[in-house]
């Protein structure tokens, strides 16, 4: 790989190369498109957040405090929906994939700036849009719509699910930007098979975003039609099938679930092997099971309906497909833990966040076997095991690796590093926050509390309430994670190109990078994860 | 050994971006995603596709009586309208590719004139659809208007506006890159060596061509 240190202090950073507002706003580098986008799902995850310890401080107590049932309902849908629409889903893609997949692949930016840049102002209508409903206020639905009661209920979703629309169109334009640039924008000599994991993940979630966001886009078009024009195809009253309906969000759903955890897969996959200092244990086998994940993710959905009255054969098909994920999931986690095994670990922040992701992310992806299973399945529906199983996959999981990613390439980013020890801290926060809010809650779900509900039987309260406590340390050890980063741009050390001493192409320009990213086109000659300490030692493999 | 990233710039072409080594790079990337998205348009349809064959299933009799209210004929001429703008579209692209700016432009005010004929006859249906009161949900009065059609035949509208309201949509669309693309033409920006918008939009039309191959037997004609 080529090295251009003698240009690096000529030239300016991206960040100071061009001034001014307009400068940011109308940009076509991908590097500052992905920090605009990162500064808005980073925004819309405190909102959301908030919204969420608000729903749990009102759960501390079996009645009601402070809000009513109608409250409650409001406020857990526009949690649910802000966090997957304008969170998730872009967070690590749109934000870090934007900066981080041209540099990775040694590429001067993205295949289309423009349309990148469209997608962001595409999210930012789309979030005004899902905002305004709380102005309206009377979305109540549940962040899937499900009909027939979205049909029914307050006239916000309508610009609810108009705000989902139209999101989905800046997910499909960053999904298709990003398979063309990984096609057609390589470095020379970059193969698929020296691609970072990372690269094999946001590729594999940008083919799900392509193909499974189209359906969603047609399913809320027809729901936007069926509360304007009353069509009746998802009313039975008028001979339409409300089951039609699920199948068709969910036929989107489902694969948008990997949308949110592929990319977090990608960077445990990296974070792993740059802190342990060694080859990733199985390349080809992490990369293909990503693409198998995308393709088996569309043939699961039905596993959401297995009580809303699909076929008896269709739900055991759907149930045996379930567990077919389990395989390819499973084989990324035994290669983290096998490149773990004889590392030579560093325990820096984000291996601290990797090793908090193997944890959580296995009982996520465990318990999600235990509701694929069919029979059990019907007793643990709508209850709090449901919600505990999916928390563990969507925070645990992704949001753990996005933390992870933010210490991992901060660095890179912005040029400065964070301190350490606050960074750990906040990692053992949010550990300990996590497990005590959603352990508790595969208990409750297991007895038989259902979810959705604002209050509750006495016999659930000492659980609800070490849920509500583990929140509070959740949300304590967020706000430390938001407050050491703003703290290493105010005062943290230079960040030098390389901190990690990894050997991805983003590490090999300058940190922040110039703006055409590389003085230089990098000519890649092997695996970006042959570390020099491998190759100096005899027992080098791969 | 390393090729240079952005120097010589006077060896390149003013319309290679900065951030491709290659025309063929660029133009290779502009197609790849032309079909992606043309993918995403197909399965965007496939939604639709799908309500109308649960519909059919669940009621066969409703959906054969109401489908005979369609106007073949009208239906047909279109059909060949978008056939034969699919047909200049084509002829168009291959002129761009062979320097030929004026057969180019020609071949694309065919196309835009064919989109409006086509626009033009739905206008016709849909009023007279409207007429008779053969409309979608709440709007639908058939029976007002002298017609004996089973029940639930108002979905079977529903559907019917929906799939041809969303095509008709997307030929508006097409209107537009069309014309866009026709302004750039008169503007001498394509050549053989830079012709990939041309064939974007050419693959945009087909595409639009293509969905209503499907719409028209399956609405119109099929038994």
């Amino acid at each position: 790989m080529s090295d251009d240190k003698n240009h690096e202090a000529v030239e300016p950073s991206y960040l100071t190369a061009k001034k001014g507002l307009m400068s940011w706003l109308i940009t076509v580098d991908h590097k500052r498109i992905g920090l605009m986008y990162l500064a808005a799902t980073m925004f819309f995850f405190l909102v959301a957040g908030l919204l969420a310890i608000a729903l749990r401080t009102e759960l501390f107590t079996g009645q009601q405090d402070f809000m009513s049932a109608q409250t409650y309902n409001k406020v857990f849908t526009l949690h649910g929906a802000i966090m997957v629409f304008l969170f998730i889903i872009p967070s690590v893609p749109a934000a870090m994939g934007n900066f981080v997949l041209p540099l990775m692949l040694g590429a001067k930016d993205v295949a289309f700036p423009k349309l990148n840049l469209l997608s962001f102002y595409i999210y930012c209508i789309a979030a005004i849009m899902l905002v305004m409903t709380l102005l309206l206020g009377s979305l109540d639905t549940g962040w899937t719509f499900y009909t027939p009661y979205s049909k029914s209920t307050g006239s916000a979703v309508i610009m609810a699910t108009m705000g989902a629309f139209v999101a989905g169109f800046s997910s499909i334009l960053t999904g298709l930007n990003f398979v063309v640039t990984v096609h057609k924008m390589r470095a020379p000599g970059m193969t698929w098979n020296r691609m970072p994991l990372m690269i094999w993940a946001l590729y594999a979630t940008a083919l799900i975003q392509i193909m499974a966001t189209p359906v969603l886009a047609i399913t809320l078009f027809l729901l936007i039609i069926e509360r304007t024009l009353n069509i009746g195809i998802f009313d039975p009253a008028m001979g339409g099938d409300p089951v039609l309906y699920q199948h068709f969000f969910w036929f989107y759903s489902h694969p948008a679930v990997y949308i949110m955890i592929l990319p977090g897969f990608g960077i445990i996959s990296e974070i792993i092997t740059v802190h342990s200092r060694k080859h990733i244990f199985g390349y080809r086998a992490i990369a293909m099971s990503s693409v198998a994940i995308a393709v088996i993710s569309f043939i699961v959905w039905g596993h959401h309906m297995f009580v809303s009255g699909q076929s008896e054969l269709a739900g055991v098909v759907f149930s045996f497909l379930t567990f077919a994920v389990a395989v390819p999931t499973a084989i990324k986690v035994f290669s983290w833990v096998a490149t773990l095994y004889g590392g030579s670990i560093r325990y820096t922040t984000p291996m601290w966040y990797g090793l908090v992701f193997l944890w959580t992310f296995t009982i996520g992806g465990l318990t999600g076997v235990y509701l694929g299973t069919l029979s059990v399945d019907v007793h643990l529906h709508e209850t709090y095991f449901v919600v505990a199983h999916f928390h563990y996959v969507m925070v645990g999981g992704t949001v753990v690796a996005f933390l992870g990613g933010l210490y991992h390439w901060w660095p890179k980013f912005f040029g400065r590093m964070y301190n350490e020890t606050a960074g750990k801290i906040s990692a053992l926060l949010v550990f300990i926050g996590f497990n005590m809010t959603f352990l508790t809650q595969f208990f409750l779900g297991h007895q038989g509390m259902p979810r959705r509900y604002y209050a509750y039987l006495p016999e659930y309260e000492v659980m609800h309430q070490v849920s509500t406590i583990g929140s509070w340390i959740l949300a304590l050890g967020l706000f430390t994670v938001l407050g050491t980063l703003v703290m290493a741009l105010k005062n943290g050390e230079r960040a030098p190109a390389n901190p990690w001493k990894a050997v991805s192409l983003e590490w090999q320009t300058a940190s922040p990078p110039i703006e055409h990213n590389f003085h230089m086109t990098p000519r890649v000659t092997g695996s970006p994860y042959d570390f020099p300490e491998i190759d100096k030692s005899a027992g080098a493999h791969h | 050994m390393s090729s240079n990233a952005h120097d010589h710039d006077e060896e390149r072409p003013w319309f290679l971006a900065h951030h491709f080594d290659t025309v063929g790079q660029q133009m290779s990337s502009a197609k790849l995603g032309m079909w992606l998205f043309a993918c995403t348009e197909l399965l965007m349809f496939s939604g639709l596709f799908l309500a109308y064959f649960i519909l059919r299933k669940m009621y066969p009799e409703m959906l054969l009586t109401a489908s005979e209210e369609l106007n073949k004929t009208l239906g047909g001429l279109n059909t060949i309208v978008l056939l034969f703008s699919s047909y200049t579209m084509a002829l168009g692209v291959r002129a761009a590719q062979t320097n030929n700016k004026k057969a180019l432009e020609r071949n694309l005010i065919i196309t835009i004139v064919c989109a409006f004929i086509f626009l033009i006859v739905k206008y016709f249906e849909y009023s007279a659809k409207i007429h008779h009161g053969l409309l979608p949900g709440d709007l639908f009065a058939a029976a007002e208007h002298g017609y004996h059609l089973p029940k639930y035949s108002k979905v079977f509208y529903g559907l019917y506006f929906t799939m041809t309201g969303l095509h008709g949509v997307h030929v508006v669309v097409g209107i537009g890159v069309l014309t866009w693309i026709l302004i750039r033409a008169r503007r001498s920006e394509f050549s053989s060596q830079n012709y990939v918008a041309v064939e974007n939009a050419g693959i945009y039309w087909h595409i639009v061509d293509l969905v209503w191959i499907f719409l028209f037997p399956l609405l119109y004609l099929v038994k």
